[in-house]
């Protein structure tokens, strides 16, 4: 089972939840943790995961062969990203815009052009007590998320609880985190800002047909805007984390909610079920 | 000589743009008989690589000179390999621009006048 943690906003605690839900439901299961949020992975800083693999994560970029080429311009038309410019003389590429779709290789008449692995980012496999950790990180001052988050979901295990915590907002990142999740779940915070933020995240996962439901962090007397939004939409309220100054500490000292305060393992065990529920009544 | 000018609107009395990149209109103009063409810039709307599909469609016409206010990085490379002049800090109307080509008193660039992404707007 695959359960991705989104959030339409950044700092809405998503990564509290997602190091919760794994250790909690680590006693009994087999469970790793997939940081997905590659522009700027946390979750590592909660679980201090031991790290035993790093691979490269790179894409392939195209390489033109000048001997065979001629200069047909084909490769630069259906580069829809503009990484190669093809002058009558000469061709020029762009690695750093190419997207590594494969297009220009493919359609090149010539068969001029190869592609060679350039690297954008590393992914880091290890473990933090019974939870297995995979995280993607992107080199500095790339722009490319969805690949590095591929690469780290390849890692997906066939078997056991896969819980990806997903990077902020709902652009193509996002998507790519969470696309093929069973169950996705939406952390907001009672804010006006939160709750129109919410509702953007709520469109992108059901267009990807994923069912989800919705934990309010912070949660104080303003959480009835959110509530009334998802009796709306008919969306399953699963939890509430208070405005705590004891959660705010433990979280500012990088220490997972449910190691500091024990009781809300069995919270989180809870939302668990709540989870299989909600899933197992989609499939009917 | 046949120049392009990246330009607001499609005759001589438009302004020079000064994105090279994401202006509206090139405007190719012969130096001698001032035979004028306009035509879109491809890179107006391009998502990324603004500069190189610009660049690349200037080439493609054979200009020998590029007058502008900015050139990026990625548009420079392209316009030297292909051997084109590039003209920068060029501001006023297209028909001041092109006597002021006529007469020399424009100043060749050497090098990137801009970081990448100008004129690219607030970034959505
Ligand atoms: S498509 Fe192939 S032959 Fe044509 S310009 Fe590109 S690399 Fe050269
Ligand atoms: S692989 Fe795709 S993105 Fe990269 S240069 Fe070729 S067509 Fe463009």
């Amino acid at each position: 089972m695959i359960i991705s943690i989104a959030s339409g906003k950044g700092g809405t605690g998503k990564t509290l939840v997602a190091t919760s839900l794994a250790l909690s439901l680590s006693e009994n299961h087999r469970v790793q943790l997939l940081d997905c949020d590659v522009e700027e992975p946390n979750a590592h800083i909660f679980l201090k995961p031991i790290f035993d693999k790093r691979e490269t994560a790179s894409i392939p970029v195209p390489v033109v062969d000048e001997e065979k080429c001629t200069h047909c311009g084909e490769c630069s038309r259906v580069c829809v990203y503009n990484a190669l410019a093809v002058l009558k003389t000469a061709v020029m590429t762009f690695p750093e815009l190419c997207h590594g779709c494969g297009a220009c290789a493919y359609l090149c008449p010539e068969k001029a052009i190869n592609e060679e692995l350039r690297g954008i980012g590393v992914i880091e496999i290890g473990r933090s007590g019974s939870v297995d950790f995979v995280h993607g990180v992107l080199n500095v001052g790339e722009a490319m998320a969805p690949p590095v988050i591929r690469q780290v979901k390849k890692h997906i295990f066939s078997d056991g609880i896969s819980i990806i915590d997903a990077s902020p907002g709902t652009s193509c990142p996002v998507i790519e985190a969470v696309k093929g999740s069973d169950y996705c779940l939406l952390v907001t915070d009672p804010t006006p800002f939160g709750l129109n933020d919410l509702a953007l995240a709520v469109e992108a996962v059901r267009s990807l047909q994923i069912p989800c439901g919705v934990i309010i962090n912070r949660s104080d007397v303003n959480d009835s805007q959110i509530e009334a939004y998802c009796d709306r939409e008919n969306i399953p309220m699963l939890m509430k984390i208070p405005l705590d100054i004891e959660i705010a500490k433990l979280y500012s000292r990088g220490i997972p909610l449910v190691l500091g305060i024990s009781e809300w393992k069995d919270r989180f065990i809870d939302l668990f079920e709540d989870i299989c529920a909600c899933v197992k009544q989609e499939a009917i | 000589m046949k120049i392009v000018l990246s330009a607001t609107g499609p005759g001589f009395e438009a302004a020079v743009d000064e994105r090279f990149g994401r202006c509206p209109y090139f405007l190719y103009i012969d130096s001698e008989t001032l035979e004028i063409e306009a035509t879109d810039n491809p890179g107006e709307k391009a998502s990324g690589g603004a500069g190189i599909v610009a660049a690349q469609a200037v080439a493609d016409k054979d200009v020998k000179a590029v007058l502008t206010g900015h050139i990026g990085p990625n548009a420079h490379e392209v316009l030297s390999k292909a051997g084109i002049k590039m003209f920068t800090d060029v501001t006023g109307k297209v028909r001041e621009a092109v006597e002021s080509f006529k007469s020399g008193n424009l100043k060749e660039s050497t090098g990137p006048t801009v970081a990448g992404h100008f004129g690219k707007g607030p970034r959505v």
